[in-house]
């Protein structure tokens, strides 16, 4: 056994294996402080929360506190490794600055009260508003971190209870166009991957996908594959120097927005030279002709042009993606938020679709997710889609929801698409939308141009409640907080991206007066009143386990399907992947073999749409399109973005995250070993910018665009000529305005700069794509920027200390077995 | 052969559906997705007005391949009336009405690049029937977005 400075060294030690063999285990242990394992009262299965990957891991409990967390070596998902964030991130769970009672607006600030008082002003305000304007003013905005009994039971009483439209999650911010991607080419959202795909494949493309800082445990796999015999190739697309594209064969690195352009050029090439599978094609996709017609136009002398990549660079990545024998493909930010987000994603599908490489071991696309529990948000309907992936324009998955939830399918919304988060702003402030219900997320840091969504969510009109476990800048603008238990608090499931279900089971007690989620929003539903067509409650469980079995009936029949878990199935062993059955009791690897999708008019979950203007396909088009389920070719020309650099505002500015913190901070800033590696915002400029600019390391930066203005440290990084990169993680409750920056003062979160503007398909805002200017406001000195050397914002001049956690965090790794 | 006639009519409907297109843009500045999905859309109809003018040669037309908008100064006039009005309920009710507008316009552009693709058919003319093909595509997605977007838009509209 070893112990390892995990913040020097995020992946950890090398466990090196060649391709179809099995990853070894390296079980990965931290413990508080002079703790041991024999000092442990019990551990308490459960799973990471500080990202999408769903690493399993038990949680060490000592005198009714958490204490440490180690990795679960029987899990398929991670064989016992954990990551910088699980090792330490845990820590948050015991911060004193927990919210601990219900906070409540009265003559202007926030003072403590009780849970009754609390509830009945909550409810009570949505009764008005029902009875005044009736569902329309209501609406909900929820997160990618609760559980899926959660989800379940906040999207019954939203969309079967109140019978509201409006209901979306921060997944809008981090998955929307992997399951809008999804939804066009398969027509049903679901993973045709699985993380053992790496353990077979010859080629893995990652899309705008720095998986070595958002999922290191991936990553992990991925770097002992590329240190045994037989290593796959690399192919990194992405404007930044990261660690993937460190270690990748071919590294494209566009200009922000021209993703479609790039991708177009790939398919291009491969359609040109013939790599392409045309027997599956024939057999078993629509819409191969438009593709080939569409990309004729995209060579990659015209592609290099636009994207500024070189035509050779562009030819060898398609000939390695099209000799490719198993290729598996990978998608995240880069893309997703990104100028023509799902038409880019839609592209990668594109590739594995005419190279026929699905279903297979090795070859897979994982259109990632950005948060733990991501995937339960979409499945369970809480980011406003129905449950199980129904279809909102088929009336026959509307009656058989409405006959599992036993109300009138007049009462579940299904006029319109739902009502993404960036259009709930856009009715606050048009004065429709008065009353807002957020869970566990920070929108007053997380969305873009933040001066105008801090001004939509303090208006008088709005009646904002906020249910989270600290007093984030977004809690300190509503009329009601209430305190909310969080992971290791509370028991529930939740799913990753390759489609495994993990059992999170509680193991301390919430501190003060916290409540799990699902608790409150049971109370929720009870002063509602909300009830059946028989008169009956309408959330017919008190638990979670009892809204697990409700779920299990919902998903039954459908491609989620849970029917065949349970909570004792979950318990001991690894994580379970659904589709999980009667014909499948122990869950399915891989989906969509041999060319069987869920892609029947009638059973799809959506028809798909226009993929430049959004506007859905009608039933009769798909079913004339696609009448018998086959994968759906989709083509997309290239659009300029609509933020281009000009003369006043000559860079682009792209935002992203660091491998040591997770969203708005609230929890990684509150590890110490977490919140040393990248204590405060900085801003990265290429080398060659920088000589231009008479701009050293470490040089105080202003980095303006229309919208707002941020201050930060300069990093001279491996980030493209004329792009700027700002991490999104830094907001402003650990300053001391609390919720905002002082007045006429630069802020530090990067979304004061970021434009309003959404892919007209998933609804995602762009977030990478803005054009800006940068002014040097005062010089370093000398002192580095506070970014790590240990990621993409990895120094490229001067004599920069590496990033090192020190004695405090080294964690044991336990190479080949069980600890 | 009214070939001409057809070319020219159409050049004019589409050169009238830039403005239509920018113009509702200008005026929704602070609805995000209609300002730019119109700005998008109107790409599309300059370049079915280059490619007219560029055809019309060969039936002796002389058109402008450029479309005539709206001069700078009143589009950002516009832009900034609706970033001030944009806040209150109204402009619902006027975006719902701009639909219809938008969705009629697009429709009749449609008809006529229909005209045109049977004229051409009956003429044997390939290199205009070819253009049809290309472009008349855009002008049912414009239209069909206009639906689209209203039924998205109009139930808030109506239940509040």
């Amino acid at each position: 056994m070893q112990r390892i400075d995990r913040i020097a060294e995020p992946w950890g030690t090398r466990t090196p294996y060649g391709p179809g063999e099995s990853w070894p285990t390296r079980v990965d242990t931290h413990l508080a402080d002079g703790l041991t394992e024999e000092d442990v009262d019990r551990w308490v299965q459960s799973a990471s929360i500080l990202h999408s990957n769903g690493d399993a891991l038990d949680i060490a409990v000592k005198d009714e506190r958490i204490v440490g967390v180690r990795g679960r070596g029987v899990d398929r998902v991670n064989h016992g490794r954990l990551g910088p964030k699980d090792l330490f991130g845990w820590q948050a769970n015991n911060s004193p600055e927990r919210l601990t009672k219900p906070l409540i607006r009265r003559k202007g600030k926030l003072v403590e009260t009780d849970w009754e008082t609390a509830m009945s002003a909550v409810a009570g305000r949505c009764t008005e508003l029902l009875e005044e304007q009736g569902p329309s003013a209501i609406s909900f905005y929820t997160t990618g971190q609760l559980f899926l009994e959660e989800y379940y039971t906040l999207g019954l009483i939203a969309h079967g209870g109140i019978g509201t439209n409006h209901v979306d999650g921060n997944t809008r911010l981090c998955t929307a166009t992997a399951a809008a991607a999804l939804k066009e080419t398969f027509a049903c959202d679901g993973q045709p991957g699985s993380y053992t795909d790496i353990d077979h494949a010859d080629v893995i493309a990652l899309y705008g996908h720095n998986m070595a800082e958002t999922q290191t445990v991936l990553w992990t796999r991925i770097l002992d594959r590329l240190a045994g015999p037989n290593p796959p190739e690399v192919i990194c697309v992405d404007p930044r120097m990261t660690p993937v594209a460190r270690a990748a064969t071919v590294h494209l690195a566009p200009r922000p927005g021209t993703n479609v352009m790039l991708m177009n050029a790939l398919i291009h090439e491969i359609i040109a030279n013939g790599w392409i599978d045309r027997e599956y094609i024939q057999a078993h996709t629509v819409g191969f002709d438009e593709l080939e017609k569409m990309t004729e136009e995209y060579t990659p002398e015209v592609a290099a042009e636009v994207c500024d990549v070189p035509a050779e660079q562009i030819r060898e990545a398609a000939r390695i993606l099209g000799q490719a024998e198993r290729l598996l493909s990978t998608v995240l930010q880069g893309f997703y938020q990104s100028h023509q987000a799902s038409a880019a994603a839609v592209s990668v599908n594109n590739i594995n679709v005419i190279r026929g490489m699905l279903g297979k071991p090795g070859c897979g696309i994982l259109q990632m997710n950005g948060q733990p529990t991501a995937q339960n948000t979409r499945e369970a309907g809480a980011d406003g889609d129905l449950p199980a992936f129904r279809n909102w324009s088929n009336d026959s998955h509307i009656q058989d929801l409405a006959r599992i939830w036993n109300v009138d399918p007049m009462e579940i919304p299904h006029y319109a698409p739902p009502t993404h988060v960036m259009q709930m702003m856009r009715y606050i402030e048009e004065g429709t939308i008065r009353f807002m219900y957020v869970t566990a997320t920070n929108p007053a840091v997380s969305l873009p141009e933040l001066a105008r969504i801090r001004e939509v969510l303090a208006r008088d009109r709005l009646f904002l409640v906020v249910q989270d476990i600290f007093l984030t800048e977004t809690a300190q603008l509503a009329d009601v907080v209430l305190p909310a238990a969080t992971w290791g608090e509370k028991t529930g499931t939740f799913t990753n991206v390759d489609r495994t279900v993990h059992l999170s089971e509680k193991a301390v007690e919430p501190p003060g007066e916290a409540r799990p989620d699902l608790d409150i929003l049971l109370d929720f539903a009870h002063r509602l009143g909300l009830e059946d067509k028989d008169g009956a409650p309408l959330v017919k469980w008190s638990d979670p386990e009892g809204a697990f079995e409700g779920w299990k009936e919902c998903s039954r029949g459908r491609p989620c399907d849970y029917s065949g878990m349970s909570y004792d199935k979950l318990r001991g062993g690894s994580g379970i992947q659904w589709p999980c059955n009667d014909e499948h009791p122990d869950g399915t690897e891989r989906i969509y073999v041999d060319g069987q999708f869920w892609a029947q008019p009638d059973y799809c979950e959506s028809y798909g749409k226009d993929m430049i203007t959004g506007a859905p396909v009608e039933e009769t088009e798909y079913k004339a399109l696609n009448p018998t389920g086959r994968a759906v070719l989709k083509a997309a020309e290239y659009i300029r973005p609509h933020d281009m650099p000009s003369q006043e505002f000559p860079f682009q500015l792209i935002t992203g995250r660091t491998l040591y913190h997770f969203h708005t901070r609230t929890k990684t800033a509150r590890a110490p070993q977490l919140d040393a590696a990248a204590p405060e915002v900085w801003v990265e400029m290429s080398a060659s910018d920088a000589t231009d600019r008479g701009l050293t390391e470490g040089d105080v930066l202003e980095v303006t665009t229309p919208r707002g203005r941020v201050r930060a440290r300069l990093r001279i990084s491996g980030v493209r000529p004329g792009v700027l990169f700002l991490p999104f993680h830094y907001g402003y409750w650990d300053t001391e305005k609390g919720s905002q920056p002082k007045k006429k003062e630069a802020g530090r979160a990067a979304n004061e700069l970021t434009s309003t503007d959404w892919d007209p398909v998933s609804k995602q805002p762009i977030f990478k794509t803005a054009a800006a200017q940068v002014e040097r406001v005062a010089s370093g000195k000398g002192k580095p920027a506070p970014a790590p050397t240990t990621t993409g914002s990895a120094p490229v001049t001067g004599a920069v200390p590496p990033t090192v956690g020190g004695d405090s965090a080294r964690a044991q790794e336990l190479v080949g077995g069980q600890a | 052969m009214k070939l001409d006639l057809a070319i020219e009519t159409l050049h004019a409907s589409e050169n009238h559906l830039v403005t239509v297109l920018t113009s509702m843009s200008d005026k929704h500045k602070a609805d995000h997705d209609v300002f730019y999905i119109t700005r998008d859309m109107a790409a599309w109809s300059r370049e079915h007005v280059a490619g007219l003018a560029r055809v019309g040669r060969d039936f002796g037309l002389d058109l402008d391949p450029e479309a005539s908008e709206d001069p700078g100064l009143l589009a950002t006039m516009k832009q900034r009336t609706s970033d001030l009005i944009g806040r209150r309920p109204e402009p619902g009710l006027l975006l719902l009405a701009d639909l219809r507008h938008l969705y009629r316009e697009a429709a009749g552009v449609s008809l006529d690049w229909e005209v045109l693709a049977q004229g051409a058919q009956s003429n044997k003319k390939q290199e205009l029937l070819e253009l049809s093909q290309r472009y008349h595509p855009e002008a049912l997605r414009q239209a069909r977005w206009a639906n689209a977007h209203l039924k998205v838009a109009s139930p808030q509209v109506m239940a509040s």
